[in-house]
């Protein structure tokens, strides 16, 4: 066994997997902007992107926002600093966990869905059919899918981003005694329009990562029922890191000092 | 000659990996003829048909639809092109999403733009040459038996009235009284519609029912060709031996005994 021989084909097999997203997401744009669009399958996707994922983005944005109301509370309490609380929160939330979480909870949840379903229309030889049936299937699956996660997830975050500050709100004036209006008083003061415009964007670009990255391995997926696992299991790993790394770069971009 | 056939493959070759399936194939199916290829499991048969209509790209040779080179024209074109076509899949691959009308009319409604009422109308039509009764029209395709699918599969094949129609083995899985049904059936669309298919099949009885000319595919390419009247005096012990279905002959089987 060579070691070069082993990084290069690592490298090369990299440098293919690359090409062939890239040819993948601009086959898919340009599908986008050409008409016809699909729009009764653009309205089944945001129900299952959007309404579906409701309850779980609630959940964790309740949990976390609560977990991190009292987390900033004991750690300020040694600067007697308790009254920044709810500014802390408030950023926090819409700046960062609201969008992350909220798109890593969607990717969980949709983007291994869409990688299984249309994984097991490949290996079904549906897309085949799709074809042969004069239907383009970047315009029937694909971009129906992008669509959807790029319009639904701003209005998840949007969600996520109320019911997270909600659940430090909770914690604060029920647990820890704060002033139910002066908490409010000070969350509205200290929440700037960059911060949801930021908020917004990023889970657009969330949106689309998780949409793309579903279809992307579902549609590549080879080998029976074993690949579609594979590819469930890709695309949400890759949707991951995807949505971890592009907030990173927002946020650089947006936040600078 | 003067009109070109309306198929027409030469030199085709194509391989997956180290793996070469077609090597340097030849064949022509005139307009309004019923081909039908044989030959044993996995020599390519229906990597063949997917090359003709375009979801595999050949790696060498020229296929011609019509007269016109179809590899050397755009994606966009092929598509185009796609309206030509209908194809029964081996495995019926219906869409799973879909009720049995809506796969039926999927063409229909999508790629023509038919109303939904006359597309439903036309694929109810269309169940009932393939066997299957109205009710059958507002289930899923987890729902039906393995035969019931292929049916459908077929219906969808033929809900457009498309020129050229490939079927897939699409009497296997079939009881002998209902493949005869597909028989006829495949033989009306030749006849009524005019149109010109390929049908692969394993199946003798049917092969020798359904078919104006026969091919067998061995070794990647088409190693006889010639019409139905001839295949029992082929002189060829590769067509015998498959026709009769013998395990001694020429054509070895790969069997792997570990
Ligand atoms: N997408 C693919 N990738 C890799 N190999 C393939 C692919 N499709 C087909 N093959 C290989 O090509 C060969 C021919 O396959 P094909 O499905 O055409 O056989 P067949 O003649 O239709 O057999 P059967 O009668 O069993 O349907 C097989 O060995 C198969 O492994
Ligand atoms: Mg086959």
């Amino acid at each position: 066994m060579n070691i070069f021989a082993i990084i290069g084909r690592l490298t090369l097999d990299g440098l293919a997997a690359l090409g062939r997203l890239s040819l993948f997401a601009s086959h898919a744009l340009r599908h986008l902007v050409l008409p016809p669009l699909f729009l009764k399958n653009i309205g089944q996707q945001m129900m299952v992107i959007g309404y579906n994922s409701l309850p779980v983005v609630g959940l964790t944005a309740l949990f976390t926002g609560a977990a991190l109301a009292q987390q900033i509370y004991v750690g300020s309490e040694r600067f007697n600093a308790e009254s920044t609380m709810a500014a802390v929160v408030v950023i926090a939330i819409v700046r960062e966990l609201g969008p992350v979480l909220g798109g890593l909870m969607v990717a969980g949840r949709v983007s291994s869905a869409m990688a299984a379903e249309i994984g097991t229309m490949r290996v079904t030889e549906q897309i085949d059919a799709l074809v042969t049936l004069s239907t383009n299937p970047y315009k029937y699956l694909v971009v129906p899918r992008l669509i959807a996660g790029v319009i639904t997830l701003p209005g998840l975050v949007i969600v996520a981003n109320i019911i997270g500050v909600f659940g430090g709100f909770l914690v604060a004036t029920q647990r820890l005694g704060f002033n139910p209006g002066s908490y409010l008083t000070v969350t509205m003061n200290f929440l700037e329009v960059t911060d949801i415009v930021s908020s917004l964007v990023k889970a657009a670009v969330f949106g689309f990562v998780i949409a793309l990255m579903g279809c992307y391995h579902g549609y590549y997926s080879t080998g029976g029922a074993q690949g579609v696992g594979r590819a469930t299991t890709n695309a949400v790993v890759s949707a991951f890191i995807l949505i971890l790394l592009a907030n990173l770069i927002i946020t650089i971009t947006v936040f600078q000092s | 000659m003067s009109t070109a056939p309306k198929i027409e493959l030469s030199g085709v070759k194509k391989r997956f990996g180290p793996k070469i399936v077609l090597d340097g194939l030849d064949l022509s199916v005139a307009k309004g003829e019923s081909l039908v290829v044989i030959g044993g499991s996995g020599t390519g048969k229906s990597v063949l048909l997917k090359c003709i209509i375009g979801l595999l790209t050949p790696d060498e040779g020229t296929i011609r639809i019509d007269g016109q080179d179809v590899l050397t024209r755009s994606q966009k074109d092929r598509q185009k092109q796609m309206s030509k076509f209908g194809m029964l899949f081996q495995g019926a691959a219906l869409f799973d999403s879909l009720k049995v009308w809506e796969n039926v009319a999927f063409g229909l409604i999508k790629a023509q733009g038919m109303g939904r009422a006359q597309a439903k109308s036309i694929a109810l039509e269309k169940l009932k040459r393939v066997g299957l009764q109205s009710d059958v029209a507002d289930l899923h395709p987890d729902e039906l038996s393995g035969g019931m699918k292929k049916r459908v599969g077929l219906a969808r094949a033929i809900a457009s009235e498309p020129e050229i129609i490939f079927f897939d083995e699409p009497t296997t899985g079939l009881d002998p009284i209902m493949a005869d049904v597909i028989n006829d059936l495949i033989v009306e669309c030749v006849r009524d519609l005019g149109a010109t298919t390929v049908t692969i099949t394993h199946d003798m009885a049917s092969a020798r029912k359904i078919a104006d000319n026969l091919g067998m595919l061995y070794d990647g390419k088409i190693i006889w060709h010639g019409s139905k009247a001839d295949i029992d005096q082929s002189g060829n012990a590769y067509v015998d031996q498959f026709i009769h279905g013998r395990a001694e002959g020429p054509i070895k089987m790969a069997l792997r005994s570990h």
